[in-house]
């Protein structure tokens, strides 16, 4: 478990890293937290060419508050999300989801940009970004993109994001007065990857959007359910009981600890436990 | 003085009280010396090529490539190592019937595990030589790989051995009265089910590793190791690296964990010491935990159909099963892998009364890894299958569990006496910690809330375990059949010039507190102050002739010879003391570190002043007066095959129904260990040994898929229980002292995860009772109790 050779750069700017980026026989990847890729190189699972260390490029950190928005430094590490007034002022989802996110020595390096730009299926922060219409703004020597969360996520480990392109920002918008937001996952043990997971957001306009994670290949929203819940102000148990029962558009994938039957089952279980949870707020 | 036996009649300064252990400020500071940590010149490092499939052939190993690397010294195949090594083959004569191939460290011609090593690249650094395994070419045949235990049996199943009619290593059956008659009558009510276990491994938070240097002016072999039993594997490099035992030197210093694992024969450490003997140069192997998942040895593994028969007062009428368990493609050596089945078929039942018994075990082979002994080795098996059977029991008749166990338990005044299997007890005290347990647990109020809760909707359930522990094996455990595996052990106490105790012991430190113990032992019965003794274990260049630690020997072996040795100590200084001060001996005493009058405790003079004469001014003494100032004595068990430790155990869970997620709430042990040396010390093997028998309750299980291939081999994907899912585990003991030897101390290592995997299947039973459904399978894994339940 020691990973093969590689080189190793440290660009300060934005502009170094996207000529490293743009060089395809560099065959770089990108350094950020390292909590996903350093086991994956150990492994001999990933073999970058060069290794390129963001980690020193200024431009990337901070939590910034605009009108509408507020925007994340691709490396905002999770600890400093965590401990953000600005995200609990304004993302309080971000804040609900955090403390499940691994464990805390982990979220000490592991950062908001490394997590999205992976695209673990069992990651909580892909569904956090799906639910809050989220945007990403990636950057090349293209240009500046902004890419919705929606069409961002491909698959397992699969993203829009082309190899000679950097996440730059994550975009969230601020939250509306009236705006509530429910989580709840379950794991074998707590920090481990949830063997189900929800996010929901309820709009002022009664819109709902709900995502789960740790059940596909990718963060994914049931419209079905999304539609049966939208324009209810009163989650009552029987408007839970039947959104429950609306799961049935994802196409459920098992993994070690539990089959797509259990999935399914833990997911519906984890929907009402987070409507619940909404309704008592 | 009489004898050791006074040792006690005076208020122990030590023995018994919870002292901090002398090494933890070292270790905590981060100062502790890993086998990892060193750093030999001219070192180089091991790096197995281990085969990717469960059974392959192996045609041929086209190392050219590799060679050209940087870094490479040289490439060993398996046929290359072979050469310079006598195979072994893990069979015990008192273990009869069982076979196991000839092994060697690596591979030959056919690979039987995802893991095994095939071949090793000598290289500049560990990174380097992972480049190399990447260009040597193996043309590998693959074979049917052989996984299932019950189909391995099949008459059609692929042979793992060709040599051998199937795939069948051991049968072992015992028949104690009638059990098919017995069950037959009619006032007998008859409880049939099968019971599996998942097949874990011991997770060591250091790995395996080894330093093996060959300094070939002396022709002498020292292999650093991280390992439990120095003077084991002495004699096994020797006589298979063809050497002599007084040429290979075995060093075990700071151990990172070991639980059963590090006491057995690897062939990549093997292998280690073969490479440096060829290159004359120090060698380093360190398991990577990629390579510890798929190497180490696993534990467990077993199917059990099990039935029990009881009358409608709940007497147990008899009881009986049939077990088999999956050991992977060899018998280990020279433990073998046949003893979990061993102690599953000897120890079933033992802690109750009946009469009628037929167990029969087989230990399989299979294409994963090597099957061995692990912490608790067949405890929590053998306790599951008699106490949950009895619950169950318990449930068809009605009867509270507690009520059960009380009409059947060996009672405590029935001592001497044995088994239904034939193994012998002494000194158990069943009943009274059934007392304390319920006393600390408050069964009743336990009770009244779990009806409370059912009305809520909330499942919770009460768990019982009684439970025997093997412990302080004499030579009938494995020297009886031919095993280089000493039951005694040997402990040395000298006194140096400045007054300080050097202790020596054969017994090994694998982070528990051994050392610790023998410092309290040696500082009591001597009487110097504790933070004047210093300790030395693991060399056996150093120290005296033994077994290490395993089964939980430890304290009552070489802690018996260590009181032994300081206790003699004591008599020669107290000789030596009455002739400088014109007194008696009988009339003197040591205490922290002078002698003093025994009487009035008026101190004489001091064991460095006393040590000054004897060792700078040895003119000051009659010429007939020659003190040595050490002394020596060696322990073994002679009075019964093992000394049993016994205890109690409960568990309180909460299954939730909804997500079948199993939250335990509290988690109870009484456990009767003999003599308490260090109540924080036993306290705490009790409660690691509970979070291990959790473990393997819920949490760990090593999966495989069809093909042989591990799916969790990681730390990410293989779950070990963590702090956070924890519960409050609380600890109480009955004392009743060994009479085989003086300390009185048994063992304590193994109880909890004995008895808590048992005691938990009992609680989440319980918790289920009332949904009418049950879950007979470990892990208790969230899915199999949606299963069970019905949810999916």
């Amino acid at each position: 478990m020691k990973a093969p050779d590689f080189s190793y750069e440290k660009p300060t700017t934005i502009s170094d890293v996207l000529a490293l980026l743009a060089n395809n026989e560099l065959e770089c990847q990108l350094l950020a937290g390292g909590q996903s890729l350093m086991p994956m190189m150990n492994f001999r699972m990933a073999s970058p060419g060069t290794l390129v260390d963001i980690s020193n490029v200024s431009e990337l950190s901070g939590i910034n508050e605009r009108d509408e928005t507020i925007e994340i430094g691709a490396m905002v590490r999770y600890r400093e999300l965590e401990l953000s007034e600005i995200i609990k002022a304004h993302c309080p989802l971000v804040a609900m989801v955090l403390p499940y996110v691994a464990h805390a020595a982990i979220r000490n390096r592991g950062t908001i940009g490394g997590s999205i730009g992976l695209s673990d299926p069992a990651a909580e922060l892909p569904a956090v970004l799906l639910v809050l219409d989220g945007k990403i703004e990636i950057t090349s020597e293209k240009g500046i993109r902004l890419e919705p969360a929606r069409t961002f996520f491909k698959g397992i480990y699969e993203t829009s994001c082309e190899p000679d392109e950097l996440i730059t920002k994550i975009i969230l918008p601020k939250k509306h007065l009236k705006q509530k937001f429910g989580f709840h996952e379950i794991a074998r043990r707590h920090g481990d990857y949830a063997m189900a997971g929800v996010c929901i957001a309820q709009d002022i306009d009664l819109k709902v959007r709900v995502a789960f994670f740790g059940v596909a290949d990718r963060a994914v929203r049931s419209i079905a359910v999304e539609k049966l819940l939208s324009g209810n102000s009163d989650l009552s148990e029987q408007l839970i009981k039947d959104a429950q029962n609306a799961l049935n558009d994802i196409e459920f994938e098992g993994d070690m600890n539990a089959g797509p039957e259990a999935k399914q089952h833990i997911a519906k279980v984890v929907l009402e436990r987070a409507l619940k949870e909404m309704k008592n707020e | 003085m009489t004898g050791p036996a006074t040792v006690f009649d005076k208020p122990t300064d030590y023995i018994g009280k919870s002292i901090p252990r002398s090494d933890a400020a070292r270790l905590l500071r981060g100062k502790g010396r890993y086998v990892d940590d060193m750093q030999l010149p001219r070192m180089v490092h091991a790096v197995f090529l281990r085969s990717p499939y469960a059974h392959a052939k192996i045609n041929a190993i086209d190392i050219s490539q590799a060679m050209k690397l940087p870094g490479v010294v040289a490439i060993y195949t398996g046929k290359d190592i072979a050469q310079h090594v006598e195979p072994y083959v893990g069979v015990l004569s008192h273990l009869p019937g069982l076979r196991s191939p000839a092994q060697y460290p690596l591979a030959v011609d056919v690979a039987r595990w995802q893991g095994e090593p095939v071949a090793v690249v000598i290289c500049a650094s560990r990174a380097l030589g992972e480049d190399a395994l990447e260009h040597i070419r193996v043309d590998y045949e693959k074979l049917t790989a052989v996984t299932d235990t019950l189909n391995a049996l099949s008459p059609d199943a692929p042979l793992i051995h060709e040599e051998y009619d199937s795939n069948l290593a051991w049968k072992r059956q015992v028949e104690v009265g009638n059990l098919e008659e017995a069950l037959a009558q009619d006032d007998v009510v008859v409880v049939e089910k099968q019971i599996k276990f998942g097949r874990h491994t011991g997770v060591t938070l250091e790995t395996r590793a080894t330093v093996c240097d060959y300094i070939p002016g002396d022709g002498q072999l020292i292999m650093y190791y991280a390992g439990q039993a120095p003077h084991m594997l002495q004699f096994i490099l020797a006589k298979h690296l063809d050497m002599l035992e007084e040429n290979v030197r075995v060093v075990a210093h700071d151990v990172g964990g070991s639980f059963g694992i590090k006491v057995h024969t690897y062939g990549d450490e093997i292998a280690t010491a073969i490479v440096a003997k060829l290159l004359k140069r120090p060698v380093k192997f360190t398991a990577d935990r990629l390579e510890s998942f798929v190497t180490d040895i696993h534990a467990r593994d077993h199917f059990v159909d099990a039935k029990i028969g009881v009358k409608k007062d709940g007497t147990i009428v008899g009881m009986g099963f049939n077990d088999f368990t999956g050991i992977g493609p060899f018998s280990m050596y020279p433990r073998t892998s046949a003893i979990e089945c061993n102690q599953i078929l000897n120890l079933t039942g033992a802690p109750y009364q009946f009469e009628h018994y037929h167990a029969v075990g087989h230990v399989v082979f299979q294409n994963k890894t090597l099957m061995c002994q692990y912490r608790a080795v067949g405890h929590p098996i053998a306790m599951a299958i008699s106490d949950c059977m009895i619950e169950e029991a318990a449930r068809v008749i009605g009867m509270d569990p507690v009520k059960i166990r009380r009409k059947n338990l060996i009672p405590d005044d029935a001592y001497p006496t044995k088994s239904t299997t034939g193994m012998r007890f002494d000194d158990l005290s069943h009943h009274a910690c059934l007392d304390k347990l319920l006393e600390i647990m408050d069964y009743d109020a336990l009770l009244e809330d779990q009806q409370n809760a059912r009305g809520n909707g909330i499942y919770r359930g009460i768990g019982f375990v009684s439970l025997v522990e093997v412990t302080n094996p004499s030579p009938m455990f494995y020297g009886v059949g031919g095993a280089p595996i000493a039951s005694q052990d040997g402990a040395t106490v000298r006194l140096d010039a400045a007054g300080a105790l050097h202790i020596s012991s054969s017994v090994t430190e694998q982070g528990q507190g051994t050392n610790a113990i023998l410092q309290q032992i040696a500082a009591d019965v001597f009487g110097v102050s504790i933070e004047r003794v210093k300790v030395t274990t693991g060399d056996t260049a150093t120290v005296p002739y033994g077994g290490g630690t395993w089964a939980s020997r430890g304290a009552g072996i070489g802690g018996e010879a260590m009181l032994l040795a300081s206790h003699a100590l004591k008599e020669q200084v107290l000789d030596t003391a009455a002739v400088i001060l014109q007194a008696k001996p009988e009339d003197l005493d040591i205490a922290f570190g002078e002698i003093v009058n025994k009487g009035s405790r008026e101190r004489k003079i001091s064991l460095g002043d006393l040590a000054k004469i004897v060792y700078y001014r040895g003119n000051e003494l009659p010429h007939d007066l020659k003190p040595e100032l050490i002394a020596t004595r060696h322990y073994r068990v002679t009075d019964f095959p093992f000394v049993f430790t016994n205890g109690a155990m409960a568990a309180h869970v909460e299954v939730d129904t909804n997500t079948g997620l199993i939250k335990i709430l509290h988690f109870w042990a009484v456990e009767d260990c003999g003599r308490v040396i260090n109540p924080q010390l036993v306290d705490d093997q009790i409660r690691g040994g509970v979070v291990q028998g959790i473990g393997g309750a819920l949490y760990e299980e090593c999966v495989y898929d069809s093909d042989g291939q591990m799916q969790n081999a990681s730390m990410a994907d293989y779950l070990v229980p963590m702090a956070s899912e924890m519960p409050e585990i609380t600890v109480a003991h009955v004392e009743t002292y060994t009479k085989t030897s003086v300390l009185g101390a048994k063992g304590a290592g193994e109880a909890g995860t004995g008895g808590a995997p048992a005691a938990i299947m009992n609680a989440v039973n319980n918790a289920l009772e009332p949904l009418n459904c049950g879950l007979w399978q470990m892990p208790m894994t969230p899915e199999r109790v949606l299963k069970a339940l019905g949810k999916i």
